[in-house]
């Protein structure tokens, strides 16, 4: 049974060999154009005069098109329509495009819009925090509150109680692959654009309005992205716009691909937000009330922002059981890029606030943070198979949490990472050491899955058998790295018995399954191996009807490449034929939509996630207190990937997203100046985390268990949840500076050796 | 223009291009080779990484920032030729499959092509010769466990290239073979630009979008790579990389040497030369506080006259240095000292990033007084620049931790240092400051480097 197995990723042997194709490497004729934009250099101003001559007569330039030249929709927002392509009077942040350039090459294109002379009249740019504020500059009439119980009442008379405030920076996708589009021009008007997306139904629906023709006259076709991390999800609009507008006008095939420094300043990021927090709590750390102000800066327009806020809300109580709770919630708008999606989608955001507050909490009742996450757990989902019953337990938007895992999976964490022992020779190390500290932190993650906008939470697939036994495997999800494919490949080679070589895995296709959820919110494989599985099924039952009736036994298994009928047995190839010969579709299409979920976002009540996904981390770590600089020394994860469809693929997603969520919380710093200009535009200034940066010890194990609910094969979702693992080397830090001083750190985020240095600076003095 | 070169085992000449046209450019679009990916076409990310050898050996360079005219008369290697004949796979592509090393699999020719060259040359220090190649998706785990994986296996035979087999025919007069035909040429064009490893000038061209019209390669210059130690200096020609001059200086500075691993990528090292590192006058080239430390001169020529000059007395002002029209950097001399040297980069990350500080000191103590002391920091003024008034608190005192933090307080007098998106100006004096202390602690024998701490 191919499901389970830890198989290498289906293109591996491609990507080694370079033999893999991007969007860039796709063989294009000698008649192909080349884009760019020209991007605006200030942060607020209407356009008083665009002149462009120098750019139409700069060499190679085909064709030069502002706003007014665009023949339908100028929008490539995925949600309000306040994101035009190309700026039409004013302009919002510096980096938005204003004409594009159309030209023979792609360097030709590059130096053709630089030559732009743009006379602005500047406005006013709000680009903090605080400017918003002041400014009233937000998405929806005002902030959004959810709350459970009475959190102000419960505070005052809380035993204990303490006030602060985290912040915690944006982050750059980094995406190896930058952003591109490939657009050819088809008889009729219709048009065929190859996208880095992970959305190419949402490219399909743009590119529709932007050359009026109806969505059936646009196919999008995506085989895989060279990394998306969420930065894929709606980035990739303008460019698969701009080419098919391009090509519309001029017959002929256009591709655009971003150049990094282009990519960094023009497209959206991970939010940054400020939270700030009021608790109360006994003298063990047991919090009775809470309250977030949750503040992010959305950018300047809306984009994913209404969902990415909603989801850190959602996240603010992580894996603790909060009694009374208050969570408001400000989006603000800010001339600068447009946050937008980002592995874990506002979740890592609110985590990350209540993992701090637990973290102040431990240090006002001087406790080991461990301790205090315990007493203030939700309780273990009880063992299906006893009497006991879960206990009624509520997240603040009145979800029962019912498959909760943490306090055994963080025990057993705990003893393989030896963590009391550790913790004790991080002490005894810090006291032999004057300039050097350890830190050791455990963290939990409590993840939930499902797209919070209800309708999204669908998928479709097309399988084909043909005759000769050949299996041709289509759905909706994207592959980004991921291992999606492979896995849903080992659903359909599981459910019809074969090698998993008999499926052909093929590139997602509008015109294959249409109307598609972006693959998002760590959903692909949940989502699309139900609906392939459902595509199996649906061929299968025909075959056994069929073969049944010949055979005339009910009695008919798929294993080993065979169909075994009662006692005589067809290898796949002759059961696939002989149904052709005897007129049985062997062709399917499979839908899957989660059930059991319901909520009201206004409210923010009812059940938004089908299931959670577990997992927790320990980190270790060391500073120099001379300089701040800092490094992770081991890591150690356990995590709930329920029954995995692949080991390999889940540990691999595992160790990626605790190093990118590492990164996110050390060395990767977004830096804008007092402009609006993004000084960290190339990866010469915004640091990922390098080979060396990983941990020297990294030991990470899945935690044995299956879904509750009746996920695909009872596997969990794996993309995002992991990231938030990240959040254990905050923490560690934070313990390191903490031994130097008597005050609570509040260490900030991304903790750079100079906000670890200044964070000592403040608890020595 | 005409350049020849091996390209996966092939001879190929190329006429008629540009002489600024990158090898990755020239590779994709031209040849259609699309197996070597444009990442960042900065020369940072490693994802167009391919291999380059000569009568010294293969190394891994980014073709992103490589110029055609570069490569003349020497191997390349691109990912498409580090897989066999009949598409047999190399050691290391196997690996990365068994051990799950590609995900998205956009950087991983990058990262097969600095494998195989590792692999190669025998190297396993992997941190270190895959810092120039970034992942986003793995998290380098299982990349580590393929390049250990495929450590002991042979060296596939196809990896050998015959440069026997190249017949490299003249060039443009703008590759000089020698130190001579260059201070002619260039007396002749003082206006020119001299490309070295082009890890600088590559950027004015893929991101500035410079045009340049008369510029020379000094990659066949030969005697300017020469690196020679005498028995009072050690003299370095300008044309030498960053990684000849480390295995070189390794011995006798050893600090100098491991600043120089955090210097750059091994891709970057692999091409950057001393003299360009000095020569362009930047304030944060790590190479010039090390040198001003060590009291090196600088040997400068103009057609055929020479003169040299103590190399802080090089760098006049931002942008600034003492260097007329037509006159170029030779080579570079160090005395001949016991080594007192050490060298502090302070950047957001360890490997590959541009120092935010980069202090090196080296202070001389007899019968516990200081004797003499050269403390020189990058990053702390518009040029690399010494801290005289540090260096003065210090000379003649004993050397202890009350005439260090005099030495510390005194460095206020010396720089200015400002803020910008790697640091801040109170970050960049306290962290010099601290640095003081920690070559004095380090001097004491006290544990003060977080990369030597294990869990």
């Amino acid at each position: 049974m191919s499901v389970s197995k830890p198989l290498p990723h289906d293109a591996a042997p491609l990507h080694v060999t370079g033999q893999a194709r991007y969007i860039d490497d796709i063989p294009v004729p000698a008649n192909c154009l080349h884009l760019a934009f020209g991007l605006s250099t200030v942060a607020h101003a209407d356009l008083r005069k665009v002149e462009l001559s120098a750019v139409r007569s700069a060499p190679g330039v085909l064709a030069v098109m502002e706003a007014g030249d665009l023949p339908f929709a100028n929008d490539v927002s995925p949600s309000a329509h306040d994101e035009p392509l190309l700026a039409t009077g004013t302009v919002h942040y510096v980096g938005q495009p204003i004409f594009l350039v159309v030209a023979d090459s792609h360097l030709s294109a590059r130096k053709a819009a630089r030559l732009g002379k743009i006379d602005y009249v500047e406005k006013p740019a709000i680009l903090t925090v605080d400017d918003a504020l002041a400014a009233n500059s937000r998405f929806e009439s005002g902030p959004i509150v959810w709350s459970k119980g009475d959190a102000s009442g419960e505070l005052k008379s809380a035993k204990n109680r303490l006030q602060g405030r985290i912040e915690m920076g944006g982050q750059e996708h980094f995406y190896l692959e930058g952003q591109a589009a490939l657009a050819f021009p088809q008889e009729g008007g219709d048009m065929l654009v190859h996208s880095s997306t992970q959305h190419p139904t949402e490219i399909q629906h743009k590119v529709a309005e932007a050359i009026g023709v109806p969505m059936n006259a646009v196919r999008v076709e995506t085989r895989r992205m060279g990394g998306g991390f969420g930065g894929k999800e709606s980035q990739g609009n303008a460019l698969a716009v701009a080419c098919a507008v391009a090509s519309r006008a001029t017959g002929r095939p256009c591709k655009m691909r971003y150049d990094r420094d282009d990519d960094m300043v023009i497209t959206g990021k991970r939010h940054d937000f400020r939270i700030d927090y009021d608790v109360g709590f006994d003298d063990e750390g047991r919090i009775s009330a809470i309250e977030f102000l949750q503040y992010t800066r959305c950018g300047w327009a809306l984009d994913l922002s209404i969902p990415v806020a909603d989801r850190a809300m959602l996240h603010a109580d992580n894996a603790y059981n909060l009694p009374a709770a208050r969570i408001e919630s400000h989006r603000l708008r800010t001339n600068t890029q447009s946050a937008t999606a980002y592995r874990g989608f506002g979740g890592p955001q609110g985590m990350l606030g209540i993992e701090r507050v637990l973290d102040h909490v431990a240090h006002a009742v001087s406790r080991d943070p461990y301790e205090v996450r315990k007493v203030n757990f939700y309780a273990d989902a009880a063992d299906r198979n006893s009497a006991r019953r879960t206990p009624t337990q509520t997240t603040p938007y009145d979800m029962q949490v019912e498959d909760f895992v943490l306090n055994d999976l963080c025990e057993k964490l705990a003893k393989s990472a030896d963590y009391q022992t550790r913790r004790q020779a991080v002490a005894d190390w810090n006291a032999k050491n004057d300039i050097l500290k350890k830190g050791i932190a455990l963290t939990p993650v409590k993840f939930g899955i499902s797209f919070t906008l209800t309708h999204l939470n669908q998928a479709g697939a097309l399988v084909h058998v043909y005759q000769d036994g050949s299996i041709h495997l289509n759905h909706g999800g994207t592959e980004m790295g991921q291992g999606l494919f492979l896995k849903v490949a080992q659903v359909a080679a599981t459910s019809f018995g074969v090698d998993l070589a008999s499926v052909k895995i093929t590139a997602t296709d509008t015109a294959k399954v249409p109307n598609t959820s972006a693959t998002a919110a760590s959903s692909g494989s949940d989502l699309n191996g139900m609906a392939v599985k459902a595509a199996c099924d649906t061929i299968k039952d025909r075959i056994v009807d069929f073969l049944g009736e010949r055979y005339q036994t009910r009695d008919i298994r798929f294993a080993d490449g065979l169909l075994y009928i009662g006692k005589e047995s067809l290898t796949f190839a002759e059961a696939a034929k002989l149904a052709y010969e005897n007129r049985v579709s062997l062709s399917a299409t499979g839908f899957y939509k989660t059930p059991k979920i319901e909520w009201n976002r206004v409210k923010g009540k009812g059940r938004p996630f089908y299931y959670f996904a577990y997992g927790a981390a320990i980190t270790e770590c060391v500073i120099d207190t001379l300089t701040g600089e800092n490094r992770i020394l081991r890591v150690d994860i356990l995590h709930d990937c329920g029954a995995s469809l692949n080991p390999a693929i889940d540990i691999g997603q595992i160790e990626g997203a605790f190093v990118q969520g590492a990164g996110w919380l050390t060395t990767e710093e977004l830096v804008w100046d007092n402009k609006g200009r993004l000084r960290t535009h190339a990866p010469s200034t915004y640091k990922i985390p390098a080979c060396s940066d990983r941990p020297d010890i990294f030991n990470v194990a899945l935690y044995e268990g299956q879904n509750r609910e009746d996920t695909i094969y009872r596997s969990k979702a794996v993309g995002e949840p992991p990231f938030m693992l990240g959040i254990s080397a905050l923490m560690a830090l934070s313990d390191a500076i903490a031994s130097c001083g008597d005050g609570y750190p509040s260490l900030d985020a991304p903790a750079t050796a100079e906000r670890v240095l200044t964070t000592l600076n403040r608890i020595r003095s | 223009m005409g350049v020849q070169f091996l390209l996966n085992g092939e001879t190929v000449r190329v006429e008629g291009e540009t002489p600024t046209r990158t090898l990755l450019d020239w590779l994709r679009e031209t040849r259609g080779l699309k197996g070597t990916k444009e990442g960042c076409n900065e020369g940072d990310c490693g994802a167009c990484t391919v291999m380059v050898s000569d009568h010294n050996g293969s190394r891994a360079v980014n073709a992103c920032i490589l110029f055609l005219p570069q490569l003349h008369g020497k191997a390349v290697r691109t990912v498409e030729g580090i897989s066999g004949p009949d598409d047999k796979m190399h050691p290391v592509q196997t690996a990365m499959v068994t051990h799950h090393g590609s995900q998205c699999g956009f950087c991983t020719p990058g990262f097969i092509v600095s494998m195989a060259v590792a692999h190669k040359n025998g190297r396993r220090d992997f941190n270190d010769q895959l810092a120039g190649n970034l992942c986003r998706c793995t998290g380098y785990a299982p990349i580590i466990r393929a390049a250990e994986a495929a450590a002991e296996e042979r060296v596939p035979d196809w990896m050998a290239d015959d440069l026997a087999a190249l017949k490299a025919g003249q060039s443009g007069h703008v590759i000089p073979g020698s130190s001579d035909e260059l201070a002619e040429w260039y007396a002749a064009h003082p206006d020119a630009v001299l490309v070295g490893g082009a890890t600088d000038v590559g950027l004015w061209v893929t991101k500035r979008l410079d045009e340049l019209e008369d510029v020379a390669f000094l990659a066949g210059v030969e005697d300017l790579k020469q690196i020679e130690i005498g028995a009072d200096a050690i003299r370095i020609g300008a044309c030498a990389t960053v990684t000849d001059i480390a295995a070189t200086i390794a011995p006798l500075h050893p600090g100098f040497a491991e600043m120089l691993r955090r210097y750059g990528s091994v891709q970057v090292r692999n091409a950057a030369t001393i003299g360009g590192n000095i020569a362009n006058g930047s304030p944060i080239g790590d190479s010039p506080p090390a040198l001003i430390a060590l009291g090196a001169r600088l040997h400068l020529r103009k057609g055929d006259k020479r003169r040299d000059i103590a190399i802080e007395d090089f760098f006049i002002d931002y942008g600034k240095q003492d260097r007329a029209p037509g006159e170029f950097v030779e080579f570079v001399t160090i005395p001949r000292q016991a080594d007192r040297l050490k060298c502090y980069k302070i950047s957001k990350r360890f490997d590959q990033d541009i120092s935010a500080v980069c202090g090196c000191i080296s202070i001389a103590v007899a019968d516990g007084i200081v004797t003499q002391a050269r403390i020189a920091f990058g990053g702390m003024a518009g040029t690399p620049k010494r801290a005289k008034a540090a260096e003065a608190a210090i000379v003649g005192q004993p050397w202890t931790a009350e005439t260090t933090r005099a030495a510390m307080a005194a460095m206020a007098k010396d720089y200015t240092p400002m803020s910008d998106m790697r640091a801040s100006a109170e970050y960049r004096m306290q962290t010099a400051q601290a640095l003081l202390m920690r070559y004095y602690l380090e001097d004491q024998g006290g544990p003060t480097n977080v990369l030597a701490v294990t869990a």
